[in-house]
């Protein structure tokens, strides 16, 4: 477990380091004045402009300024938002609990719809259910996410009025925050029931938005796993020895299923993360997918940059843990070469 | 010489055709060329014929849409604004599906958008393949540090939510319609390449490539006479796939403001304009989502329908 757990670090690190290169290109590659762009500022006099140039070390040669920059960034520095002022870092910490709230609420969704229904399918493999489930999850799986969710806030919000349109939480709520997580949060309120309620009205739309693409990957997964599952020979022996479809489905086959699933569940994170930029623009959810294209329009670069960086890491770390857990689970995987 | 490996299926138990005239000898061991058999599998698809039916339409629809369409995609009539479709109070036939917020005939809008649409996808589609397949050849036929740094180059791309590096290419680039297709493009490139490294793999050590090797075949000819042919059928089935995701990308980017700029009648951008009419006038919402969905969706049945096809193993 050593080796393979070594062996599969060795190859991240590059990864990462070519991340942390781009990311330093990013800023780099951007038309425009090196100084206008990271101090936002026009019309500076030739003077403070050097002057600029050299406090930002930017007359340095470029590996210089690289190794400068990789240090920065291992010691947490991400440089500062032209906006707010505020540490990069700080900002991400701010919002990405946001955005991790609305991804576990999603996976949950397409998790919990998604397995019982690709199970169905396999079971009923040729029915109608079969083809109206795959029919459903090509749908899903073909989805403009963007579109899926006007079209839900016109319907659930606009000519229904059961959901909010967008936000968090109502306005008339005051709470400090603790974990970021509102569902959470929302308990420590002077009306926590209510404030509860609110919360996960807001969190509805926007989940089944974010979850609709990974709810379609996981029921196709399932009912190709479980069907692959229900011709071996052991499901036939179950059979002989006349235990109950019940039991056979959910012990014997379902177990076995799951392998190939979790891993497509736990490859899902980039995904997600990419849903999240759009889902949160669209609903105005404050989490760092919208402030990420809210950077990109106010020509925040450094925030972009930084946050670009922190989402890739995120990316990365969790496919390491997918990667050393199924060796964890598989030993054929782990002895594999 | 490539064709040795093409497996040449014989069809005994054809069904025969239904001749009038009873005795037409037709020869039992009949060859089917690989092309023929992908399309008799298809044709037994339902749902891909479905797709590929709807993606022949688009392309009518792309090449005769100044025929078809009845207005033009910037023609503005200011006394119709946002005028329901036809079939609600106060719509009329003049503009079937309505009109934008500036009194654009939205069902010509949306017959030029086909042409965006199919266009996003081939040139994106183009450009990822050859840069893919380039790496993969490469990082195939020259193992040892070429192929670890083109290897680990992909893994970086791959590495990145494929949105993200999207925006963050659009970001250096500037928004614009080319701008989002190479933003877009980029990100598939490693699928590309890391099918055609596998395959590439796969096929040197046959013997069909030593033998041609043997006789006197350089690297190059190796390369695209030889090795190649014999890897597309993965590639084709990743590219039809791909123009689905790339027609949604592009769109995704429109919608943020990034891609497509307007007046142009890209979908993703028709839905970025018409976002603050949604109560008001949702037929500004609804069409152009409905067109990207319907499009995407039949891509994606022709994909698995010849990736059904093509993939022995999958066939029953």
């Amino acid at each position: 477990m050593l080796r393979f757990t070594l062996s599969r670090l060795g190859m991240v690190v590059p990864t990462f380091l070519g991340i942390i290169f781009l990311s330093f290109a990013l800023i780099r590659l951007v038309p425009g004045d090196a100084i206008e762009i990271r101090v936002g500022e026009h019309g500076l006099t030739p003077e403070r402009h050097a002057q600029l140039m050299h406090e930002m070390g930017l007359d340095r040669p470029m590996y210089v300024q690289f190794f400068d920059y990789v240090n920065h960034v291992l010691h947490g520095d991400f440089g500062m938002s032209l906006v707010t002022r505020n540490p990069v870092l700080q900002e991400f910490g701010n919002l990405f609990p946001a955005t991790l709230e609305l991804s576990i609420a999603a996976m949950i969704f397409a998790v919990v719809i998604g397995l019982p229904a690709g199970v169905l399918a396999a079971v009923k493999r040729g029915s109608i259910i079969d083809h109206l489930v795959m029919g459903a999850a090509l749908t899903g799986y073909s989805m403009p996410i963007f579109w899926w969710g006007l079209l839900l806030i016109l319907t659930f919000s606009q000519q229904l009025g059961w959901t909010p349109v967008d936000g968090r939480i109502g306005v008339d709520y005051f709470f400090d925050s603790v974990t970021g997580f509102m569902t959470i949060d929302s308990w420590f309120s002077d009306d926590p029931f209510n404030a509860f309620v609110s919360s996960l009205s807001h969190l509805i739309l926007p989940t089944i938005v974010l979850g609709t693409i990974p709810l379609a990957v996981i029921a196709r997964m399932t009912r190709s796993a479980m069907l692959e599952v229900l011709g071996e020979d052991y499901i036939r022996t179950a059979r002989a020895k006349g235990l109950s479809t019940f039991r056979i489905i959910n012990v014997h086959a379902l177990r076995n299923a799951l392998i190939p699933v979790v891993t497509v569940i736990g490859l899902q994170v980039g995904t997600l993360m990419a849903g999240a930029i759009l889902t949160e623009y669209v609903f105005a959810w404050p989490g760092v997918g919208s402030w990420l294209v809210n950077s990109i329009t106010r020509r925040d670069y450094p925030s972009l940059q930084g946050g670009m960086l922190l989402i890739a890491t995120i990316v990365i770390v969790v496919n390491l843990l997918v990667d050393l857990t199924y060796g964890l689970l598989n030993p054929r995987i782990r002895h594999k070469r | 010489m490539s064709n040795t490996v093409n497996a040449t299926t014989s069809t005994p138990n054809a069904p025969a055709p239904a001749n009038p005239t009873p005795i037409t000898p037709t020869p039992v061991n009949q060859v089917l060329s690989p092309s023929r058999e992908v399309w008799l599998s298809m044709r037994t698809n339902r749902g891909a014929m479905l797709g590929l039916i709807f993606i022949l339409l688009l392309i009518f629809c792309a090449i005769f849409a100044d025929i078809i369409s009845p207005h033009g995609y910037a023609e503005q009539f200011r006394d119709n604004v946002l005028q329901p479709p036809a079939w609600q109070d106060g719509g009329s036939w003049a503009f079937p599906l309505g009109t934008d917020s500036v009194g654009r005939d939205m069902l010509s809008r949306l017959i030029y958008g086909t042409r965006l649409s199919l266009l996003i996808g081939v040139i994106v589609v183009t450009l990822s393949l050859a840069m893919g397949i380039g790496f993969g050849l490469l990082s195939g036929f020259f193992r040892g540090a070429p192929e670890i740094s083109i290897m680990r180059l992909m893994d970086i791309i791959l590495a990145m939510p494929s949105l993200l590096l999207s925006l963050v290419i659009v970001a250096i680039l500037g928004p614009g319609l080319i701008n989002a297709m190479i933003a877009v493009a980029v990100t598939y490139v490693p699928h590309y390449a890391r099918l055609t490294r596998a395959a590439v793999m796969s096929e040197l050590s046959k013997d069909y490539v030593t033998a041609s090797r043997v006789s006197g075949a350089g690297t190059l000819r190796l390369m695209f006479d030889v090795v190649l042919p014999n890897c597309l059928a993965p590639l084709i089935v990743q590219a039809t796939l791909s123009f689905s995701t790339a027609i949604l990308d592009a769109a995704a980017l429109g919608f943020l403001g990034l891609g497509a700029q307007p007046p142009t009648p890209e979908w993703g951008t028709m839905l970025a304009d018409a976002r603050q009419f949604l109560e008001a006038a949702p037929w500004v919402v609804t069409f152009p989502g409905l067109a990207i969905l319907v499009t995407v969706l039949a891509f994606n049945l022709m994909g698995d329908g010849l990736r059904d096809a093509l993939d022995p193993k999958l066939k029953r």
